[in-house]
């Protein structure tokens, strides 16, 4: 395997007394996509969330163990939060454009982040736009609201957005339920585009998309990590019963 | 046959009860078009001699001679209600924000029994407070230290208590305010690297603008109607305020005070619906405002 963006260790999650992750262990490689997989309620999204913190905002959450993140801890650090959470642009179930118009959704990571002049802004905000192929849709009105746009022209303004505060992770948690078809295959496309520069984790329950963009798996079930490894492996001869029956579709 | 009658009373029943419903529903919604109607009815006999405008901003409040000039009232109202709403504003923005989006859940749990007990504290009560507390309060310490001979009983004690009033009432639709934000889109701010206070600046407080917007206009309305509690404070001194300490004589104080003693005083009645239905007038605009700028809102954002 290549280099190691994020390595997982000893991870345990609590909600109150309830146990959400136990023990795991896992490894996110650099510069590929790499997908949990897993029936509902597995604790995906929850594994996903540790990754930036998230859980932080959870007053009944606990976390142990270790999340290295290019070899630094980010779980028992004193460094600053937000830039820890910076490295990584997150993308939800559904579009959640921020209550403002197109332009400022992209400058907002920006404008928070540092200053910068108009003109700079408005290059990288085209930039971003022209990333996710929104650009030609959405430049003769960058003032209106966000929420005018389709969900999936929404979606990708969200993942723009993300991208606009230089990450160097994507999280994306089943970003395509939400959308129809065409939109869908919109941001599969853009996953496969953008892992050229950035490491990419996927949260989805749907296995042929799995199988159309993983390069790595981590197959989950019940707070465990059952199995992971590169994808062809673990499609074509996955080494445990359990895993065997998921992608037989035998259980969910 | 008795079958037949069975499906001929249900049918009727049916009816019967229908038209029960709409009879309730119609009295309902006719209610502040009865009232309106009625308050205008009285009041016209005093519009129809002096006018509207002249009434509104005449100066001069003189029943035996026939002048009444309401904007002494009027302005005592503003007054009163703004103090409230600058003095409450800032509170119940900052314990909102801080009972949903910081504190643990416990606390919420506990402050909302508490804010309701807030809210279900008769008036009178709030009034005597006022007067205990507030009153001299104001007189001996406030008074005293800027170095101005007040009696306490002032635009700025009616203010403070019907603050307090207020506060609970505006409280409650801003914590439902915040608690209806997606806590995805404080999660989307939060991963773009902002602070928890830029997400609550930027992001919370602009998604929940038509709420609040709402919350303080109702409150507003709230205060400009209270009654009891204020006038047993203000001062009830029928001059236009020129400050802080001065006392005055918000519109709903007059109505309470008058009603049913200077009766015989010709178009004394008249002139004290005439005050009911401003009244009316204003806290129906707060609420058109408020509901406009609602509309205005969802449409942005």
């Amino acid at each position: 395997m290549d280099h190691t963006k994020i390595n997982i260790s000893k991870l345990n999650l609590y909600y109150g007394r309830q146990q959400i992750l136990k023990d795991i262990n896992a490894g996110i490689p650099e510069k590929k996509i790499t997908v949990i997989l897993g029936p509902s309620g597995c604790g995906k999204t929850s594994l996903l969330r540790c990754m930036n913190r998230l859980t932080d905002l959870h007053p009944q959450a606990r976390l142990t163990g270790n999340i290295l993140i290019n070899g630094k801890d980010i779980l028992n650090t004193t460094d600053d939060i937000t830039s820890i959470r910076k490295m990584m642009g997150l993308l939800a179930q559904r579009p959640y454009p921020l209550p403002m118009n197109i332009y400022n959704n992209i400058a907002y990571g920006l404008r928070i982040s540092g200053r910068m002049n108009k003109r700079m802004l408005n290059k990288r905000v085209e930039h971003y736009l022209r990333q996710v192929s929104l650009w030609d849709e959405v430049k003769d009105r960058l003032r209106d609201p966000a929420v005018a746009l389709s969900i999936g022209q929404q979606q990708r303004l969200c993942l723009a957005r993300g991208l606009a505060v230089d990450p160097q992770i994507i999280l994306a948690d089943e970003p395509t339920s939400a959308l129809d078809p065409l939109s869908s295959q919109a941001i599969e496309e853009k996953f496969n585009e953008l892992k050229e520069n950035y490491s990419i984790v996927i949260v989805t329950h749907i296995l042929r998309q799995a199988r159309r963009l993983a390069d790595h798996v981590i197959f989950m079930y019940m707070g465990e990590v059952i199995e992971q490894g590169p994808a062809d492996a673990f499609f074509e001869n996955p080494k445990l019963e359990k895993t065997k029956l998921y992608l037989r579709g035998m259980f969910y | 046959m008795s079958g037949f009658r069975i499906k001929l009373s249900r049918s009727l029943r049916n009816k019967v009860h229908g038209s029960w419903m709409t009879v309730c529903l119609v009295f309902v919604i006719s209610m502040p078009v009865i009232i309106a109607g009625g308050l205008y009815w009285k009041s016209s006999v005093l519009l129809h001699d002096h006018g509207v405008f002249s009434l509104i901003f005449s100066k001069e409040w003189k029943p035996l001679s026939g002048q009444f000039g309401f904007y002494p009232f009027i302005i005592s109202s503003i007054w009163v209600t703004m103090t409230a709403l600058i003095l409450a504003a800032p509170i119940c923005l900052l314990t909102a924000i801080h009972l949903t989006q910081y504190a643990k859940r416990w606390v919420l749990k506990i402050m909302h029994p508490v804010i309701d007990i807030l809210a279900g504290i008769p008036s009178v009560i709030y009034g005597v407070w006022g007067i205990l507390v507030v009153v001299p309060f104001i007189g001996n310490h406030l008074g005293t230290w800027l170095g101005k001979s007040v009696s306490g009983y002032s635009i700025l004690a009616g203010g403070i208590v019907l603050a307090i009033m207020v506060i609970p009432f505006v409280l409650n639709i801003l914590i439902d305010v915040f608690n209806n934000i997606p806590t995805e889109l404080s999660e989307a701010s939060l991963s773009l690297g902002a602070t928890r206070w830029q997400t609550i600046k930027f992001v919370l407080v602009k998604k929940g603008l038509p709420g609040i917007v709402a919350a303080f206009g109702l409150g507003m309305s709230r205060a400009f109607g209270e009654t009891i509690a204020v006038l047993m404070v203000v001062g009830n001194v029928s001059r236009i305020p020129s400050g802080l300490f001065q006392p005055g004589y918000p519109l709903p104080a007059l109505i309470a005070n008058n009603y049913g003693e200077m009766l015989s005083i010709p178009l004394y009645d008249s002139a004290l619906m005439l005050s009911a239905l401003i009244l009316f007038v204003v806290v129906l605009g707060f609420n058109f405002v408020s509901r406009y700028i609602i509309a205005a809102c969802d449409k942005r954002c």
